[in-house]
């Protein structure tokens, strides 16, 4: 099995609140330009908490709550592997550093109010990542595509075009397509 | 009446974040609207700045409000707006997500994740494009998009090695 197929079972042994706390933590302070490859790398690559199909519903659950998504990942697998604790302390992972840096990358522009070869930098980094993220969509929607022919493929390539290609506000987007998406999988049963 | 710039940071970032559906990155431009037009608490440009300092921490996007509730209302208005921007909905998804696990084998709960998913993939796939034209602003960037998910997907490097090298090309002056 190449390291391309997550395993079929993720392990079931239950992370402890010092893994998730370090696992968020890891994830939350490599994670330029989106931390959701980093979080699927974390959690199905290298500890293997969760299969790649577990992933994208946990993922997709917290996307269609309203804020953050990310934050609200954190919540969800928190909660889910470590009760209420667990969900607390995978958010302060998530937020805490970053909280920090942030503030003092505040303070040195508010002293030097110059951020040229910082941006120079990062316009390298975003491209980077835009590569990762490329990546990592390719990897979630292996099974969707690999399964017996359904509608999710084509579920999944209309929402592209109605946000990327048609620019439609996403709200709509969500507010239509998800229900119908919803009755589809309820009919096919 | 109170109206201390922490209550108002408080309350408009909790109304915002129920409202913001698909992450931080989508409720920017009400974000803008406000901070600059409706309040008058930064400039334009400062608005800009701020933005390119959210993207230049790493973390989740959202840290953007850190730095608007910092330069509005110093540490204070800055942990506000985070908490403001995180608290309800972290509570909505705590509240959600145990519901969800409890109802891990019943028909609806089977029927409405099966639907979600391809909806969120598609907006993942979404929001990797319009990253992808924002950042490939020429040939090199383009490429360094393009060996990065290639890379990212075929072999089982440290994607940060990646973002060493486009940061490296970057300084250069190449992009």
């Amino acid at each position: 099995m190449s390291h391309l197929d997550p395993p079929l079972l993720a392990q079931t042994e239950r992370p402890s609140l010092g893994e998730l706390f370090k696992a968020f933590l890891i994830v939350s302070i490599s994670g330029f330009g989106g931390a959701l490859p980093w979080a699927r790398r974390m959690i199905v690559d290298q500890r293997r908490w969760m299969t790649a199909e577990e992933f994208n519903e946990a993922f997709a659950l917290a996307q269609f709550l309203p804020g953050p998504n990310l934050v609200n990942f954190s919540v969800v697998f928190g909660l889910r592997f470590g009760g209420p604790a667990g969900a607390a302390i995978a958010l302060i992972g998530l937020m805490g550093p970053p909280l920090i840096i942030v503030m003092i990358l505040a303070v040195l522009y508010a002293q030097f109010g110059e951020i040229e070869i910082l941006g120079r930098i990062l316009k390298g980094i975003t491209a980077a990542a835009a590569g990762l993220l490329i990546a990592v969509t390719v990897k979630m929607a292996a099974p969707l595509f690999l399964k017996r022919w359904n509608s999710a493929p084509v579920i999944a390539l209309l929402a592209f075009f109605c946000v990327a290609i048609m620019a439609f506000p996403l709200p709509w987007v969500f507010v239509v397509l998800a229900p119908v998406s919803v009755g589809l999988a309820w009919f096919k049963r | 009446m109170n109206d201390s710039p922490l209550t108002t940071l408080f309350i408009y970032f909790a109304t915002l974040s129920l409202f913001a559906m698909g992450g931080a990155n989508s409720a920017i431009p009400e974000m803008h609207r406000v901070a600059v037009g409706t309040m008058h608490w930064m400039t334009d440009r400062q608005f800009g700045d701020m933005f390119a300092i959210s993207q230049l921490s790493p973390g989740p996007n959202v840290i953007i409000v850190t730095l608007i509730g910092y330069h509005v209302a110093g540490i204070a208005g800055g942990a506000v707006a985070t908490i403001a921007m995180c608290g309800p909905t972290c509570f909505l998804a705590f509240l959600v997500a145990g519901v969800w696990d409890r109802f891990k084998d019943a028909p609806w709960r089977i029927a409405i994740q099966a639907g979600l998913v391809p909806v969120s993939l598609g907006l993942i796939a979404a929001s990797a494009f319009v990253l992808a034209r924002v950042a490939d602003s020429n040939i090199y960037a383009a490429a360094i998009t393009a060996a990065t998910a290639v890379m990212a997907f075929a072999t089982r490097i440290n994607p940060l090695w990646l973002f060493a090298v486009g940061g490296l090309l970057g300084l250069s002056g190449w992009l």
